[in-house]
């Protein structure tokens, strides 16, 4: 079965009939060719697909696109405007957050959601807000840095 | 990319409306946030074609402050759970326990009647076909033996819940309905000690909301859980605590268990330590019942006997912090 689903992605208006078994990261990647968000895992244990659903984080791979209706979607694809990076991206650039890179658009979407409800965070807060995102490279030092960047040019 | 397999999504706006949906649908599954369901259909151990999906259904969001009781709807998240300063006041360790609860991004959208529905989990139940396919499946789905105690018929797959324990400490109940009606029942009642069929859910029954009385006296309560990774796995074993001290005794005390067993279940036989002063040799028996009741099985790599250990220790710890 397929339903019509009306969202906006990054801003965008779209109608598109999805089967009722899409995933909304398949959506994402295969339907609107946003290929930002990654698939890491078999459901749930990595992080690496978050984005943001009504400004809340979310697993793009645990979620149904048809689920989604009316929904405001971001994805790490829609953060820079003009070819400007955003604070959050600016400052995992500058910290050297990203290694391979995979864990990044998820890691980069959870510090958004982050820095939107929280603008000031404690190390602990962005600790805790990034405990669902994991990261093979790292050894986290680097991204927590990256937030911290990110919120102090934010406060600038 | 793998897909789903061929699964028809429904999105009922009331209770009514879902039950008739899931009635009329072979092989339906309730959806909420999805965040254990949808993980089992990609790992082909649930292979439901229908989905009825709850969270379009406004009754279930609601959290109502009643005088003696606060009323929770099962489509309200673990996150708005755990935030909540209602919630916190009267029922401490229930928004520890939800605040506990997988990480950050999953309680976005994981539910607390998720929570309270999740299935019981085990090391050779919780992997991919392959993986399965591979040890020749088990009692639980497809096979005929067990791995954990491969001379019986039973399934001890375990609850991991985090939500449970806390909320039994509070004599909760949970409102259901089904094509029969509506029935309120204790939440303990919910749970059957069966791996393969924990919950005594009619077909087609939903959880609709918590119910849960007020404390006419000051109690104080709290939550605790060991896990491999501390920011995001499920219970080696959780531990709910509830005390009340009178003229520095022990007045009232309840301990729920999660993660050891296939349910939640508060430890029996605490009435012993009623009337006497909560100092370390009585915190030292209390630990030592409740390790006796915690009879973990080899459901997870963490070997047993360290899970039954660690669940008295918390139980120890919980009473001497909450004071
Ligand atoms: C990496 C990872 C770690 C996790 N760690 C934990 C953890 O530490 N502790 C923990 O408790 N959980 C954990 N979980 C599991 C899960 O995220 C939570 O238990 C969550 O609360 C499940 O809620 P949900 O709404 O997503 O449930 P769903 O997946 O939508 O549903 C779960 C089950 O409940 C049934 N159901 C849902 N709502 C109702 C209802 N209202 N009435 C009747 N049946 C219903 C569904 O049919 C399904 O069988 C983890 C999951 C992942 C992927
Ligand atoms: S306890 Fe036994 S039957 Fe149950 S899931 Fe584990 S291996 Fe399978
Ligand atoms: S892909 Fe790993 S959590 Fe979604
Ligand atoms: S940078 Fe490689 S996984 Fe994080």
């Amino acid at each position: 079965m397929k339903t019509t689903l009306s969202l906006t992605v990054n801003g965008i208006n779209r109608d598109d009939v999805v089967p009722d078994n899409m995933l909304l990261v398949d959506y994402l990647r295969e339907k609107a060719g946003l290929t930002g968000t990654k698939i890491g895992c078999d459901g749930g244990e990595c992080g690496a697909c978050t984005v943001l659903i009504n400004d809340r984080p979310r697993h793009a791979c645990l979620t149904l696109a048809a689920t989604c209706q009316n929904a405001k979607v971001e994805t790490v694809d829609g953060l820079s405007r003009d070819g400007r990076l955003t604070a959050i991206q600016r400052g995992f650039h500058e910290k050297l957050g990203a290694q391979c890179g995979f864990c990044t658009p998820g890691m980069i979407m959870a510090s958004e959601a982050l820095l939107r409800r929280n603008p000031d965070p404690s190390e602990a807060d962005i600790r805790a807000a990034l405990a669902a995102n994991i990261c093979r490279c790292t050894g986290y030092v680097k991204i927590i840095e990256a937030v911290q960047f990110a919120a102090r040019e934010l406060s600038a | 990319m793998e897909y789903l397999p061929e699964m028809r999504l429904y999105h009922p706006a009331t209770v009514e409306e879902a039950i008739k949906l899931h009635a009329a649908a072979p092989s339906g599954r309730y959806l909420a946030g999805g965040s254990d369901l949808l993980v089992n259909i990609r790992r082909g151990i649930e292979t439901p074609d229908n989905l009825v999906y709850l969270n379009g259904i406004a009754e279930m969001h609601a959290i109502t402050d009643a005088p003696g009781q606060i009323s929770i709807g099962a489509a309200v998240n673990l996150r708005d759970l755990a935030e909540s300063n209602l919630l916190r006041e009267h029922f401490s360790a229930v928004t520890q326990a939800a605040g506990d609860v997988a990480g950050p991004s999953h309680r976005e959208y994981g539910t607390l009647g998720g929570n309270l529905c999740l299935d019981t989990r085990c090391v050779f139940y919780n992997q991919s076909e392959w993986w399965r396919a591979a040890n020749n499946y088990c009692l639980k789905y497809r096979g005929d033996i067990c791995h954990v105690a491969p001379g019986g018929k039973k399934c001890f797959a375990a609850f991991s819940g985090d939500v449970a324990p806390a909320l039994l400490l509070f004599d909760a109940e949970v409102e259901l309905a089904g094509p029969d009606g509506r029935r309120r029942i204790a939440l303990a009642a919910l749970y059957r000690n069966d791996g393969m069929d924990h919950l005594t859910l009619g077909k087609g029954e939903i959880l609709v909301a918590v119910h849960v009385p007020k404390n006419p006296i000051p109690i104080t309560t709290g939550y605790a859980k060991s896990r491999v990774r501390g920011s995001i796995d499920f219970p080696l074993a959780g531990v709910a605590v509830r005390m009340g001290l009178q003229d520095e005794k022990i007045a009232d005390l309840r301990i729920g268990l999660t993660g050891v067993s296939p349910l939640p279940f508060l430890v029996r036989g605490l009435d012993k330590f009623i009337g006497r002063k909560p100092d370390d040799s009585c915190l030292e028996e209390m630990r030592d019942v409740v390790r006796g009741q915690a009879k973990a099985m080899k459901t997870t790599l963490t070997p047993p006997h360290y899970r039954r250990r660690v669940a008295g220790a918390l139980a120890q710890k919980l009473a001497e912090t909450i004071f």
